[in-house]
């Protein structure tokens, strides 16, 4: 006995493992054995290889890594003797896949195999091979099994055809050596071979078109001959399943004619009797039986078939459908989904029984019966259908859900005439299933009404009802917070009552409740709560009365842990006290997106980046959550995905929206070509500069503006001014020095480096005091004289900058000559904010670019 | 075509898998998880299908072992029925009423009996009689194999005495 052999057998080791109660004890038993194989290998032992394997093999399937086992497979197949090989390639098969490399170690082992001349051998490899093989290997030793497809052994024909079927799907090039050796064995008459064999044909025509036209030429007439013989052979037991000869081989020819007639007429009618023949006369009590008419009606459905073989085959789908096996009753809706496409009327008879099943109690049977009843829905049906599913939908099971919302969701869109019946129905869905909905599905619905001006009023009641009684639906709260927000006058005045509507008094108070709620509540999350902050701050504007309970509610989130909503509760703060001018007019009604070129866009920008996706939505304040904070993105993405995804505006909307901004910030700023305020321009500067010690954020006071105008938020970052006031409320601000009268400022050296020093000097009127002329002087420090000097400033946006031409743009070195340049500052916050600069010089040194950059922060006070 | 063909106990052990896709080693435990939860949680009520990541699961229960065969949604149910009880009634015939302790204890004779009926995912014999026939063929080939080397160590044992 070899005593590195574990000793016990492989009865003996399962017994053992299986004895074991914890899997702590499991684990004990399997690493004691693994280490008798690992010692085993290690010593090359050759006695007890196969029996190592096999229990390699259980320890596998019990789930624990058995990689150092591979190798020992390798030398198994390697092993002259069949009982080694046969165990070596099951182990092979079992511990390793096609993906390993150690596989292509085999190639060889296996084609000396292949050409065995031990039948059983030759049939191993062969199985090996069309069970792992990968492509390179598919690649080698393809010509080994095309030769053995000519044999005459039929379990080596029939199984070098199965293995021909995993080269052409590994390698479809391959297919065409394969085609005349599978038609030949449509020739045969051993079942094992023949159903091989039209497999190997099915796979081909898939593969290839060629492969298609050739068997449809050459091999039509012998598969009707082979199906109507097997059809109609007597009783013979070795292939007898359930009184029917060979069911297996039945369901193979019906589905390689239907790949043979698929699209071509002539093809089609030549097998229509035998179809006819099989459909009617196939017995269907047993699964044998209903297996073949599934195939069979199967091919009908795909075939060029006459009128009379389909309406068999949808009788024969009938008869499914009311079965009382489940098993049944999926395959029919199965088939039934493909046949509406052939024949729907005869599809919608069945109607009630499909939405029968889509209240059946098996998950499986719900879910196409859904698919169909979504097929089936059409203009005419589509109200009862909708009903009945919303119905459903109270009571289903909460996976179901999921689904149903989203085709309810759809049917609803696609099927709606009249706005209303829409509204209300996605009002209802909202209702049962919010949670389920998807963000473009009440996107959507917010278009809609905010395109029907006459339904706002009845809106925005129906959802403060419905808020009442569904407050956990996600959805539902934020469209209601939205349309609270944008139509509160009209829930409080009972604007646009419609005759089907109960009376009802809402108080602004109640509407402010409402937002309130949904603001504290501990469950909601924070896209809903910054949405509510909006609304809330709407209605600011709306009811006045309210404004000082809105401005508390808001202030207690100033100091929110999560940003987004502590920025929005201070800016919205900011707004309501300090600017009560502007506020009206930054909280007007939401400009109305076109609805036919928001449901265009919808549909085929798919993949729009998110930025683009949610621009497009007039929510879009719900959706700011997704511009990522602190990012140094190029705001023209955003800006050219607006401008494609805005139906009329070409305009270059950042310099409008620029515009409006400052106009209505109090801020008049002029895009001056060399000032690298530009937004389009987004460079490093401008974001490091306005990010003055605090990180870059998307402003939500640049969003309320511009999407007054129905713009999407820009991502250009907009000053942290305002924010940095607050949170620096009784702070000094900088620079508030009693105003002197003629002010004298000394100059600065804004800038040095070992190359470049830049010198500030100031001059301002008296008059103006926010108005400051600097004069810039540029001295070249370095030895190396500068060519296309061009100088680059920022500023914040409380600050207007003006770059006259410079003097020059060569700079002589060592500080032989000097550019000056001419800059007009102007502070509109002039007292309460100094001024700071980033400034970028470009220029040219023996014809290399170079550039340096720094900020200036170091003016002096009072500018 | 079938992509793998999972044995599974009523306690989710594995009793047998055999894979005709490529999956790694660790999708396949993550396979075998997912759905082992997923079929054993069926009731004996509903229908046989699965539907599962685009594909089509189709299982039966025989005593206390699940079969499981994955399909193309494209594919055939009833007929993977039909091969799964095929499969089933192969095995009974070779072991004599089999159970699920010779599938355990025999695990690498049942692995020999599916590799006889499937090979790269489909049908290969529709014949019980020859898949059997076959089967025998082989194992009496081992049988006369182990004989020959233990006539000859038998030899050796007692020139070596």
């Amino acid at each position: 006995m070899n005593p590195f052999s574990s000793g016990t057998r492989l009865r003996d080791m399962i017994r053992a493992i299986r004895a074991c109660k914890t899997a702590a004890e499991e684990r004990a038993v399997v690493r004691k054995e693994c280490a008798a194989i690992r010692s085993a290998i290690s010593e090359n032992d050759q006695d007890y290889r196969h029996r190592n394997i096999a229990k390699l093999m259980f320890i596998h399937m019990l789930g624990y890594p058995t990689h150092f086992g591979q190798m020992e497979c390798l030398k198994l197949i390697a092993a002259s003797g069949f009982p080694e090989k046969r165990i070596g390639y099951l182990g092979l098969m079992l511990l390793l896949d096609e993906r390993q490399e150690v596989l292509m170690l085999v190639t060889n082992s296996l084609k000396q195999d292949l050409n065995h001349s031990n039948q059983y051998i030759v049939g191993l490899a062969l199985c090996a091979l069309g069970n792992i093989c990968s492509a390179e290997m598919a690649r080698d030793l393809a010509p080994e099994v095309e030769r053995l497809l000519l044999t005459r052994d039929p379990n080596i024909k029939k199984k070098a055809a199965l293995c021909s079927i995993r080269i052409i799907r590994k390698v479809p090039d391959l297919a065409e050596n394969f085609l005349s050796p599978a038609a030949s064995l449509l020739k045969e008459k051993h079942h094992g071979v023949l159903i091989a064999g039209v497999q190997l044909c099915t796979d081909l025509c898939k593969v290839s078109v060629d492969a298609s036209n050739y068997l449809r030429k050459n091999c039509t007439e012998g598969l009707v001959r082979i199906l109507r013989d097997i059809s109609n052979s007597p009783y013979a037991p070795e292939y007898d399943i359930a009184g029917i000869t060979d069911p297996f081989l039945h369901i193979r020819l019906l589905r390689l004619m239907r790949m043979l007639g698929q699209g071509d007429s002539d093809t089609s009618e030549y097998i229509n009797d035998i179809l006819a023949q099989v459909a009617s006369k196939t017995e269907s009590n047993k699964n044998a039986g209903n297996a073949i008419l599934y195939e069979c009606v199967e091919t009908i459905m795909g075939i060029e078939a006459t009128s009379g073989l389909r309406v068999l085959a949808i009788n024969i789908l009938g008869r499914f459908l009311s079965n009382r096996d489940n098993n049944i009753r999926y395959v029919a809706l199965n088939m039934l989904m493909k046949a509406v496409a052939v024949d729907s009327q005869a599809v919608q008879r069945h109607r009630t029984t499909i939405l029968e099943c889509v209240k059946d109690s098996d998950a499986s049977i719900r879910k196409r019966a859904l698919e169909l009843v979504f097929l089936l829905v059409n203009d005419t049906n589509a109200k009862p259908l909708t009903k009945e599913l919303i119905d459903y939908l109270e009571v289903s099971d909460q996976d179901f859900k999921g689904d149903l919302t989203a085709k309810i969701c759809l049917i609803v869109e696609k099927f709606s005439q009249e706005k209303k019946w829409y509204i209300d129905q996605m009002f209802k869905v909202l209702s049962l299933g919010g949670n389920f909905v998807k963000d473009d599905a009440w996107h959507a619905l917010i278009v809609a009404i905010s395109n029907a001006p006459d339904l706002q009023g009845y809106s925005v009641r129906s959802l403060y009802k419905a808020f009442q009684t569904s407050s956990e639906q996600v959805s539902l709260v934020r469209v209601t917070v939205w349309c609270i927000g944008e139509y509160g006058e009209m829930l409080v005045n009972n604007v646009g009552v419609l005759e089907v509507e109960e009376p009802m008094t809402v108080t602004e108070s109640d509407a402010v409740d409402v937002l309130e709620a949904c603001l504290t509540r501990y469950s909601s999350d924070i896209a809903t709560r910054s949405m509510s902050l909006i609304a809330l701050l709407k209605l600011s504007s709306r009811f006045p009365p309210t404004s000082e309970r809105i401005k508390e509610i808001i202030t207690v989130h100033k100091g929110s842990v999560a940003l987004e909503l502590q920025q929005r509760a201070i800016e919205f703060n900011s707004i309501i006290q300090r600017h009560q001018n502007i506020k009206s007019s930054l909280v007007e009604r939401m400009p109305v997106l076109d609805e036919s070129a928001y449901i265009g866009k919808r549909t085929s920008s798919s993949q729009a980046n998110i930025v683009a996706d949610k621009s497009s939505q007039p929510s879009s304040t719900a959706t700011t959550l997704k511009f990522p904070n602190g990012v140094a993105k190029p705001p023209a993405a955003p800006l050219v995905d607006l401008l494609d995804l805005s139906a009329d505006d070409t305009s270059v909307p950042s310099s409008t929206s620029n515009d409006f901004l400052h106009d209505l910030l109090g801020i008049g700023l002029t895009n001056s070509p060399s000032s690298g305020i530009a937004p389009s321009g987004g460079t490093d500067i401008l974001m490091d500069l306005l990010s003055i010690g605090t990180p870059v954020q998307n402003d939500t006071a640049s969003k309320v503006v511009s999407s007054n105008q129905g713009f999407a938020p820009t991502t250009k970052p907009v000053p942290t001014t305002i924010q940095v006031m607050d949170l620096l409320d009784g702070l000094p601000s900088n620079g508030s020095l009693p105003g002197s009268q003629t002010p004298v400022y000394p100059s600065i050296t804004a800038f040095e480096s070992s190359t470049l020093k830049i010198m500030f000097s100031f001059t301002k009127q008296p008059e103006k005091p926010h108005v400051n002329k600097i004069h810039a002087t540029f001295v070249n420090l370095s030895s190396d004289a500068y060519t296309d000097f061009v100088f680059q400033a920022a500023v914040p946006k409380f600050v207007q900058l003006h770059l006259d031409p410079a003097s020059s743009n060569q700079l002589p070195a060592s500080g032989n000559g000097t550019i000056t340049q001419t800059l007009t500052v102007t502070n509109s916050q002039h007292g309460q904010k100094a001024l700071a600069m980033r400034v970028r010089m470009v220029y040219k040194v023996n014809n290399q670019e170079k550039s340096e950059q720094g900020q200036i922060d170091n003016f002096p006070p009072g500018l | 075509m079938i992509h793998f063909v999972l044995l599974i106990s009523r306690q989710g052990k594995v009793r047998l898998t055999k894979w005709y896709s490529p999956y790694s080693q660790k999708e396949r435990t993550k396979v075998i998880r997912e759905l082992s939860g997923l079929i054993l949680a069926r009731g004996p009520k509903l229908c046989n299908f699965v539907e599962w990541r685009g594909y089509k699961v189709v299982y039966r229960r025989y005593a206390s072992l699940y079969f499981c065969m994955c399909i193309d949604a494209d594919d055939n149910e009833l007929e993977i029925l039909e091969i799964i009880h095929h499969f089933v009634e192969i095995l009974d015939r070779y072991f004599g009423s089999v159970c699920e302790l010779d599938l355990i204890f025999n695990f690498h004779k049942a692995y020999y009996i599916l590799d006889e009926i499937l090979i790269a995912g489909e049908l290969q014999e529709s014949s019980k009689k020859t898949v059997a026939r076959l089967i025998a063929a082989q194992d009496s080939l081992v049988e006369a194999a182990k004989e020959q080397a233990s006539s000859v160590s038998n030899m050796i044992a007692q020139v070596t005495k």
